[in-house]
Parts: C-alpha cells; structure tokens; sequence
C-alpha cells in the first residue's frame, strides 16, 4: 500500500494522490516534438482551439434554441439573435467555427499526405483522423438542420434519401432515420440530441484515440527523418539542446503552436465580425417549407466536392461513386505501396499525383456549387472521373517509386 | 485447474446474461426510432377532381408530402404513348397526372413548366414529361403514385383502389 506523509506543501500534497509532476513530465515537458517542422505542424492545436470555440458557443446557443418544428426557426433568428444580449455573436462564432475547421482539418490532411506522415506506424493516426472527419461531417450535418429553415429542411430530405441506396429503395430505412415520411418533429428532436450529445461525445472519444495513436510513432517531421527519440531526448536533457533533434512540448513547441493560434485568431474574428456572410446560407433565412423546394440546394463547401462526384451519374452509380469518395482517403496508407516517407516532391510521380488530386478537388468543389447545366455539368463529370482514376492508380504509380 | 473452470463458467453465464440484455437493449433503441403511430395512422386526402384546370399543376399534401396533380388536355390524351397512358388515372372520363411530387432521386421537388409540358428538377437536373415518366437522368424512374381509390368524382389518397392495384402490380409504381 503507498505510504502518505504529511504534506509540505498543496503540490507535493498533490503529488503523493495524483502524481501532477509525472503526469506533467509525461504529457508535456517530456512529451518530444522534432525541430525540423514549420507552421503547418501547429494546425492540430488549431483545431484544438477551433473546437473549444465549437464547444463554448454551442454551450450558450443551446440555452436559448428550442428543438421544435414551430418554433426552431425563430428561437434562432429572433430569440439568439436579436432577444439574446450577445446572441449573434455566439451564432456566428458557431456559424463560422464550423466552416472554418474543415479548410483546417483540408490542410491538416493534406499536410499529413504530403510529408507520408501516414506511413511507418503512423497509420492509426490517419485512421483514427478520418474517423474524426467522418464524425464532423456528421456533427456539421446535424447542426444544419437545427435552425429548420429552408436549406436545413431540404438538405435533410436530400441526404437522409441516400440511406435508400437508390435501385436497393430502402424506403423503410429511410422512415426509420427520420421517424416519419419526411422530415418533421421526430427528425428534428433526434438530429438535435445527436448533435448535442452523441456525436460531441464521439468526437471527444476519437480526439483521445488520436492524440493516443501519436504517442509511440511521435509527430512526422518535414524530411521523414526516422529519429531515435529516446537518444534525442537523453541528449537534451544532458544539457546539449542545440545539438538534439528535438524539443520539449511544453513549453517549446507550444509557445511555437499558440503563435500560429494567435494569427488564426486574428483572422478566425475578422471572419466573425466583418465576413460571416458565408457560412450563413441565405436561403436558410426562409422557414422550412415541405412543399417547396429552394431554386439551387447545393451544400455547405466543404462537402461540395463529394456532392459533385454524386450528381453526374445515374442515381445507382452515383451513390457508388459517393460511397467510394467517402471511404477512400482511409485507406491511403495501404494504397500508398511505396516505403518512401519523405516529402511529395522527392518522389517522383506521386508529386504530381498529389498536386492533381489538390487541385481536381477545387475544381470539384468549385463545379458542385454551380447549376448542373451545360460545360459545368460536362467538367464536373470529367473531374469525378479523374478522381475515381487517380485512386485506382495510386498502387500502381507507387509500387513502382524509386526507394529515396 | 478448478478455479480455472469455474472463472470459465462465470465468464460464460455473464456472457449470456450481456448476449439477451444487448440484444434487447438494441430491439428496444431500433423500436424507439421507428415512426411514432401518430405518424403512421397520419389520415387519408381526399380529392375533389372537379376543381382542376387543364394543363395547370396543383399541388396537394398528403401524409407531409407534396402531391401533383395535373389535369391533361385533350392534346396531351391524344398524344399519349403506351408508357404514358399506363400511369394515366381516368375519372369520370377526365385523364390526370396524380403522383408524389418528389423526385425520384433525392426527393427534391422539381418545377413544372406548362408551356414544354414537363418538369425539371433544380437539384440534380432530372427531367420528367407530363405523364411522370422521366426522360433524363439521374432520377431512375418515374414519380411514384400513390396509393388511391377512386370514389365517383373524387380520389381518396392513402387507400389502394383496384386501378392502383393494377398500376403496382405491373410496375408502373413503387
């Protein structure tokens, strides 16, 4: 049995019961980051802090919105946003928040697909980081249907049809996930509680996972370098710092991390206060009206891109074509077959096969918000295309890489 | 040795006891999701034919969602293929277009434009011809029809008339 004494002092009285030195040592000042990275290692903190903004604004929205068909739509437009002392500003922080942390967790993605930073046991990291794009496609989602204006309404019907999986017309699975014919009272209760409790939680669970799966293969650095942490760390800690390789977590890196924090921020309430237009659909200022469908439904940006792999197909083979955008980027480190961790533009072919796939997803992106009529609808087909092909090639075109 | 047995049996007897309690417990959370009966018994609509106009589309409700009916004019009869007059509904010698206003693809709502005499869909690009059947992709088939009973000059949604019955059991609809 552990043996207590009489304490010294609150810490030490601490650190006997909960060990706040070890676990101090072990999550921060000893927890060890390579030197050789650049600002786009500190978008994980970034999305860190943009989804305590989620969370904190969330908090205070949820005092004053009501899951209700008759009153949803105007618990947010008139209650938050002009009864509310400060209600708008929680609304666009949330509005905004929740654009803004897909451009981020894109560039966290595509920083982690350029430096191969899914490779050489870092692929739980990937795994468990898609999972967390899936869940917050899924928060995003449910969060939109919760003012139940015209765009939520329609956006609901739209997706919750997917489930029928087209030819397969699962139309009893469809009625199971709205509760009702369409979506009413039933769908909006459900989709509240799962954007307020359980998918939140998910999250929570899945952003312990990944920070977990970071621990034993530690953070990629910008040439691939395999380092030997344990000498690294050793070598610090005898005094020579500028010799190591790396750097403590805190406060080191950190002071680093919340540097790139502060100029996001700047920006992050610039949008807030001056341009939070975007994420604010002006369609979505009508109430939801079941029996009249808004001119253009598209969705919000960050899913145009898998909208537009799903629209130019027929409905079967356009729900595969979905199916298979959806699932894809998580398999990358098994379709990826060449051992080379370095940056993209060592190797070879998949330098271009990332720059193409970057840009194939903007043009996606740019085709899935204009109407699905002439040239548009032909670059659009194009573009899903070329992104089914470039996944298909990507085991050829690295099994055959040049080891670097 | 005996313990062992015995730690295995209570392992067992508990992941018994965990088996019939998670599959009750996922039987009663797929229960809990289902329509409420309220919404299933959600009543019938009723029709009075006798108030459309030729070549105007109307849209009614029925159980929350949008109805289309569009009275046909005597050209449109004349001009009918065979696929056409199959999902056609005749009443008191009138011919109609009755069917759910939703696109067969995702459910969108499309526009109807009475000078082409055919519906566009906004989301996807679906188009249907004055019948309900569609003739460009990616909607995969026709409105749907719904359940109706003809009674006299009006038609009861909801309730499965034998014209209905025979429009299912040929294909024409869902």
């Amino acid at each position: 049995m552990a043996h207590f004494t009489k304490a010294t002092s609150i810490k030490d009285w601490l650190n006997q019961r909960l060990a706040i030195d070890t676990v101090e040592r072990v999550m921060m000042s000893e927890y060890w980051i390579p030197k050789n990275i650049n600002f786009l290692w500190a978008m994980g903190m970034v999305l860190v802090i943009t989804f305590a903004l989620l969370l904190v604004s969330g908090i205070f929205l949820l005092m004053y919105y009501q899951p209700n068909v008759d009153t949803a739509f105007y618990s947010v437009n008139y209650t938050i946003m002009r009864d509310v002392d400060f209600g708008w500003l929680w609304r666009h922080v949330h509005g905004v928040a929740a654009s803004v942390v897909f451009l981020i967790i894109y560039i966290h993605m595509f920083t982690g697909i350029y430096y191969g930073s899914y490779k050489k046991g870092r692929e739980m990291i990937w795994v468990s980081g898609m999972l967390l794009f899936v869940a917050f496609s899924a928060e995003a989602f449910s969060g939109y249907m919760l003012p139940w204006g015209q765009m939520s309404y329609w956006a609901g019907m739209v997706i919750t049809n997917l489930f029928s999986g087209g030819s397969l017309h699962a139309d009893g699975l469809v009625e199971w996930i709205r509760g009702d014919y369409v979506p009413a009272q039933a769908f909006l209760t459900r989709f509240f509680m799962l954007h307020v409790l359980l998918i939140p939680l998910a999250i929570l669970g899945l952003i312990g996972l990944h920070f977990g799966a970071l621990r034993i293969p530690h953070v990629n650095n910008q040439d691939g370098e395999e380092i030997d942490f344990d000498k690294e760390a050793k070598k610090y800690l005898a005094g020579d710092k500028a010799g190591s390789k790396v750097m403590r977590f805190a406060n080191d890196f950190m002071s680093k991390d919340m540097m790139v924090v502060g100029i996001y921020l700047v920006f992050f309430f610039y949008l807030v206060f001056w341009n939070y237009g975007f994420a604010m659909d002006a369609v979505n200022f009508d109430p939801a009206d079941g029996l009249k469908t808004p001119a253009h439904i598209y969705p919000e940006w960050y899913f145009l891109w898998s909208y537009e792999i799903l629209r130019p197909f027929s409905v079967d083979i356009g729900l595969v074509a979905f199916a298979f955008a959806q699932v894809i980027f998580v398999l990358l480190p098994w379709l990826d077959r060449s051992p080379n961790t370095v940056p993209a533009n060592r190797r070879g072919l998949f330098a271009i096969w990332f720059w193409v796939m970057l840009v194939n997803l903007i043009v996606l992106t740019a085709m899935g918000k204009l109407p699905p009529e002439g040239m548009f609808s032909q670059i659009g087909f194009v573009s899903a295309i070329l992104f089914i092909v470039q996944w298909l090639m990507l085991p050829f075109i690295t099994m055959f890489e040049k080891k670097v | 040795m005996e313990n062992n047995s015995r730690r295995g049996f209570m392992g067992k007897a508990f992941g018994a006891v965990a088996a019939v309690g998670a599959i009750g417990s996922l039987f009663a959370m797929k229960k809990s999701w289902d329509p409420l009966p309220s919404v299933r018994s959600a009543g019938f609509t009723t029709l009075d034919l006798s108030v459309y106009k030729d070549n105007e589309l109307v849209t009614e409700k029925w159980r929350g969602k949008p109805i289309f009916v569009l009275k046909k004019t005597a050209d449109m009869v004349a001009k009918q293929t065979e696929s056409q007059k199959a999902r056609d509904i005749e009443v008191n010698g009138s011919h109609y277009m009755i069917a759910i206003g939703l696109c067969t693809h995702l459910g969108c709502i499309p526009a109807y434009n009475a000078s082409n005499q055919g519906f566009l869909c906004a989301c996807h690009g679906g188009q249907f011809d004055f019948s309900g059947d569609v003739t460009k992709v990616p909607p995969p088939r026709g409105f749907d029809i719904p359940p109706f009973k003809i009674e006299g000059n009006t038609l009861v949604l909801g309730e499965a008339g034998p014209e209905y019955t025979k429009m299912k059991e040929s294909g024409v609809t869902l």
